[in-house]
């Protein structure tokens, strides 16, 4: 893909600095961070510092100023190293933040997307829980009006920085049920759990927010990739959340999330496009480097001819993604080339590191080379955010229209 | 403080060099171009010496073709004030060409200090900043390692052969950057969305008589393949012999 179709130089100059920040700070602590399960505090504050958490805010509310666009190519070339920085940064922007940019209140911006855009704590998004996932309808988490509050009882699993966040938009049941009317997104904070850690980086906690009492962070789950992200359960018992922070109006929380993750699944996508590059480059380079038989492996046919597809499948991936990244940009429709991005770069993403792996034979299964963990990370991306089944579905639906849906 | 740091747009270190067709110059095509990483300490010392003075100018001068404004450009985005690109279509392989037309860019500008790397990348000249120093008239320091400055008076710290070598001068002065004299800062987006709006002059530059031309370049020969004696102590002498009689490096 030639950059001028879809870069400004100014575009390069962030996929530049993000490239070299990426393989200079983040490939060199992947590994450690993926065996141990811990959070990169200090790679996140460095990210924070460099306005990687808050690419498309606007600098009054303590962002980078950026287009989407540039969101995206940080959230492509992180990957490339490891996709754990990656969704970090992804979640917390397009999960943690969007919401309240593009449904909260002015006075809701103001009061909580600068400690967001700047990366002083993390936010996040909570709307799966044990009996709903992309049947929202299922939502069983329960808020009472109760005048100037709410009381919110329940319980959300697979929370991205449920733990290290402490600013998270979480939809709950303003109307008592089964359906997809009467969910509610509300705005509720509580410390991160990591607070030794964040104070030692001085990044991850603002004590000044207003804490959401009754609001805390479970179980960590013990995941097979994105290790070094942070994925909890979030509780609610008896939470008590200002009306104040109800995000846009009672009984649009389903419409919110609609919207969040059609814009979420390019977020996705760029990951995706960036675990497969990342795969393909290591397999291209050992490839070159691994001499069997008396020649190298990329001589052989066998091999060759695998690198030749993931060459083209990846620049496939590359329009699909960058193609739905503009339509968002340009304020079009892009809910159908969303999920087909998403869609096709998770798959690509898993065949790719599959293939990285075999190229790397008997090395790649080791911990030696990083296509193991890449080949880790990738299977998630054909769940998260919608399964590629879901995907399918949204696709379906677009094409289709009323046919499918019976 | 004001302070002016030389730049230069080389060819990534990466780079697999193919010669171009005159055999005399590098083939451009596909390759990635970077300010050189030696200038990019120079940059960052420039920009804390300004920081650190409480105020004061950082301005990047390159001499290059139109597409050293990128390199100007990062160097905005680090946080310099402005670029100046003297604008030639080629870079003379007369380091005094080159030298002459910084001095002249320089002279008149007040500069407090005037830095360059040790050395750019691609031609390992180490020339340009002692040269401009000398056109300028004003000290020179090479591959500082540490700096000092206070009350017009620097002290520098140069890596020498088996020590350390601590000097000082007076300013102004002309000073040019070795490895580990600090780490270069990574541009912050914000950096790079305000290097767009910062101000960056083109001019000719006043270059000096060019006496020098590179009349040729040529790539290394191959590495041979290396060779395996066996293994044990029974080999040792026969090693031994080799690497004095053949390798000819004992």
């Amino acid at each position: 893909m030639d950059d001028s179709l879809f870069f400004t130089d100014q575009h390069l100059q962030v996929r530049e600095m993000v490239r070299d920040f990426a393989r200079t700070e983040i490939a060199p602590i992947a590994r450690q961070h993926d065996a141990e399960a811990r959070f990169p505090w200090t790679t996140v504050k460095r990210m924070a510092d460099l306005g990687m958490l808050g690419v498309p805010w606007p600098e009054e509310l303590g962002g980078a100023g950026m287009d989407y666009l540039s969101y995206i190519l940080t959230v492509h070339e992180l990957a490339r190293v490891d996709a754990s920085h990656s969704i970090t940064c992804s979640a917390h922007t397009t999960l943690g933040t969007s919401p309240i940019m593009d449904f909260g209140t002015e006075e809701q911006k103001r009061r909580f997307v600068p400690y967001l855009a700047a990366g002083k704590v993390l936010g996040g998004f909570g709307l799966t829980e044990p009996g709903a996932g992309s049947d929202a309808g299922g939502t069983a988490t329960m808020a009472v009006d109760k005048g100037d509050h709410y009381v919110l009882n329940g319980s959300k699993i697979f929370i991205t920085h449920a733990g290290v966040g402490e600013i998270f938009i979480v939809t709950a049941r303003t109307t008592p049920g089964h359906g997809n009317k009467g969910i509610t997104a509300f705005i509720v904070c509580k410390p991160t759990v990591d607070a030794e850690a964040a104070a030692a980086v001085g990044t991850g906690h603002a004590p000044d927010l207003p804490w959401t009492r009754g609001v805390s962070a479970g179980k960590k789950e013990d995941k097979m990739g994105w290790r070094a992200s942070d994925t909890r359960e979030l509780h609610f018992e008896d939470a008590v959340v200002p009306r104040e922070q109800v995000l846009g109006e009672v009984g649009k929380g389903f419409v919110q999330f609609l919207k969040t993750l059609d814009s979420g699944r390019i977020g996705v996508a760029a990951l995706c496009l960036g675990l497969a590059e990342g795969a393909y480059d290591e397999a291209r380079k050992y490839a070159s480097q691994r001499k069997q038989f008396g020649r190298y492996i990329a001589g052989f046919q066998g091999v060759s001819f695998a690198l030749a597809d993931m060459a083209t499948e990846i620049e496939a991936g590359r329009l699909l993604t960058y193609h739905a990244a503009w339509l968002k940009q340009h304020g079009k429709p892009h809910k159908l080339e969303a999920a087909q991005a998403k869609l096709y770069c998770s798959e690509l993403a898993m065949r790719t590191t599959i293939k990285a792996v075999q190229v790397h034979g008997g090395y790649g299964y080791t911990t030696d080379y990083p296509v193991e963990r890449m080949m880790r990370d990738a299977k998630v991306g054909e769940i998260g955010e919608g399964t590629s089944e879901i995907q399918r579905l949204v696709i379906a639906r677009e094409i289709l229209g009323d046919v499918v849906e019976g | 403080m004001k302070i002016a740091v030389c730049i230069k747009r080389v060819p990534d270190t990466e780079t697999r060099v193919k010669i171009a067709a005159d055999g005399a110059s590098l083939d451009e095509s596909g390759v990635k171009f970077i300010m050189s990483p030696y200038d990019e300490y120079a940059v960052e010392e420039a920009l804390q010496r300004r920081d650190k003075a409480g105020g004061g100018e950082v301005v990047a001068v390159a001499l290059g073709p139109d597409a050293a404004q990128e390199t100007l450009r990062a160097a905005l985005a680090m946080g310099a004030d402005r670029g100046v690109l003297l604008k030639a279509e080629r870079i003379p392989a007369d380091a005094l060409a080159v030298a002459k037309a910084l001095a002249a860019e320089l002279k008149d500008g007040g500069y407090d200090l005037v830095l360059f790397g040790k050395m750019a990348v691609d031609d390992y000249h180490h020339a340009v900043g002692p040269m401009v120093a000398e056109l300028l008239g004003l000290p020179c320091v090479t591959a500082v390692s540490k700096l000092e400055l206070e009350g017009g008076k620097g002290v520098a710290e140069r890596e020498i052969e088996g020590g350390v070598e601590v000097v000082e001068f007076a300013l102004p002065a002309v000073l040019t950057a070795e490895k580990g004299l600090n780490t270069p800062r990574y541009p912050a987006l914000k950096g790079i969305m305000a290097a767009k709006k910062k101000p960056l002059e083109v001019k000719p530059p006043a270059l000096g008589e060019v006496r020098v031309v590179a009349a040729a370049l040529a790539l290394p020969p191959e590495r041979k393949a290396g060779r395996i004696l066996g293994e044990g102590p029974d080999v040792v002498p026969e090693l031994v012999r080799l690497l004095r009689t053949e390798a000819k490096v004992l």
